[in-house]
């Protein structure tokens, strides 16, 4: 550890693991954080209200379209979310730095609120669209799953009360977690046939959204992730107060 | 490792080790649910595979926190851990025999209660064959979430949360198979999924409970 961030220094380099310092990660995470903070509010903004009022009616949907711009960056968001906590869980378990088992830990519940966001937009739209509020789609069915996954990863990190223990703990559960939400995801295909579309965005296809609706749907994505990393941001700062606050707590009772 | 699995049997089936009860919960859940959905034999019918699922699975599950709980308060487990098995080894142990009291008995029973429910004469095999194959991957996804509890005051509640989305792949293969089995369609697809899944289960969970006790015996 000692020596290969030596060795890095020595070629010139500046590693990812530099901010694995708590110290480090604090003075950039101070810098980025109005920037993400204020850039994540411009982007909504931008995409938020160009697509409600200056995008035409779908001819089929009429103006429930418009939800897209709330739908599909929540969902992507939740997904990718429980992604950064699989990475930052990995990382904690091969190099245990703290920060990154107090990122994932800061994650989950923004996570989760994206899942409920992306649950709770479909069922809105899906009320006048399918004529239903829930349908046991796979789509629908792999969220809910994703959602109970996000609660038991943040029920488990309470419940543990010595922090390391609960790092370790929550980390092994979010690989095997990651495994079994695959696994559901196929499962529930083979489950059950689905009403809901296909892919809204994807890289292989030329065109599934029209660009009208296309363009203001990309700014508001990037809003999204940026909401996501200043929110990250500010409750792994937040856990590091905390954490340094408990060590201190600590120290007077042994003096 | 025989001896473990001796022993672990001898605990379970002797008087308060808690044999039995698992049965008894799985006969009121089965017995429960026509006072809830209604007596007409054509819904049982059509119900009674997942039903039994499900109640094999909530029986399975109301066992699981004991399965580590009491080594690790009278101490055993930490012995266990320094034994020359691995610690991979007494997991795989303990939750074969977990499967052992709880899985192959709920199996057992299930076709009788099935008559309760109305199930179609062609389906009894394939319910049998069915959980059969799937309570093992219960037992084991179980023993990781037992593991990963052991050291907590409620684990008992934080285990079914935890617990309970790892078991949505085996419950959906498992029922389905029970279900196509019951109409008389082919089965042999989710069957072989189940399968996989169980021995999947079986090969993989034992390193990840194992990862877990180990943090909570340090």
């Amino acid at each position: 550890m000692q020596q290969d961030r030596g060795a890095l220094k020595s070629r010139g380099m500046a590693s990812l693991w530099e901010y694995a310092n708590p110290k480090r990660f604090m003075q950039v995470s101070a810098v980025l954080l109005p920037w993400m903070a204020g850039l994540s509010a411009l982007c909504l903004v931008v995409g938020l209200v160009w697509g409600f009022f200056f995008t035409p009616d779908d001819f089929r949907q009429g103006s429930t379209v418009k939800i897209i711009y709330l739908h599909v960056p929540s969902a992507l968001m939740a997904i990718n979310a429980w992604l950064m906590m699989l990475v930052t869980s990995l990382i904690w378990l091969i190099r245990r730095h703290h920060v990154s088992a107090l990122a994932a830990r800061a994650a989950a519940p923004v996570g989760l609120v994206m899942t409920v966001i992306a649950l709770a937009t479909g069922a809105i739209w899906g009320q006048p669209m399918w004529g239903t509020w829930w349908a046991w789609d796979p789509r629908l069915t792999s969220f809910l799953i994703l959602g109970l996954f996000y609660l038991g990863y943040i029920a488990l990190w309470e419940a543990v009360e010595n922090a390391d223990t609960a790092a370790d703990l929550t980390s092994v559960l979010c690989l095997v977690g990651s495994v079994f939400a695959v696994l559901s995801r196929y499962a529930v295909l083979f489950w059950n046939q689905g009403l809901h579309q296909g892919a809204s965005l994807s890289l292989d296809k030329e065109e599934n959204v029209a660009d009208v609706f296309y363009h203001p749907l990309l700014v508001s994505i990037a809003g999204f992730v940026l909401l996501f990393v200043a929110l990250v941001l500010l409750r792994t700062r937040t856990e590091i107060r905390q954490r340094r606050l408990q060590a201190l707590l600590n120290r007077e009772r042994m003096a | 490792m025989i001896a473990l699995l001796r022993r672990d049997l001898a605990i379970a089936t002797r008087a308060g080790g808690g044999f039995g009860l698992g049965l008894a919960f799985f006969l009121v859940v089965v017995v429960l649910v026509p006072f809830g959905v209604g007596p007409e034999t054509s819904v049982l019918t059509r119900i009674a595979p997942g039903v039994l699922w499900i109640g094999a699975l909530l029986a399975c599950l109301l066992s699981l926190d004991r399965m580590f709980a009491l080594d690790y308060e009278d101490g055993s487990l930490d012995l266990l851990a320094t034994a020359p098995i691995p610690l991979e080894g007494v997991v795989a142990v303990k939750a074969l025999a977990h499967w052992l009291t709880t899985g192959l008995p709920l199996t057992l029973m299930a076709p009788l209660l099935a008559v309760l429910l109305n199930l179609p004469p062609q389906g009894f095999v394939w319910l049998v064959v069915s959980l059969a194959l799937g309570t093992p991957a219960l037992s084991v996804i179980g023993a990781f979430g037992a593991a990963l509890t052991v050291g907590l005051r409620r684990g008992g509640l934080l285990l079914s949360l935890l617990v309970l989305p790892l078991y949505v792949p085996t419950l959906i293969f498992g029922a389905e198979a029970a279900r196509r089995g019951a109409e008389g369609m082919e089965a042999g697809t989710p069957l072989a999924l189940l399968t996989g899944i169980s021995l999947g289960c079986a090969a993989l969970m034992p390193f990840a409970a194992a990862a877990a006790l180990r943090v909570n015996l340090r």
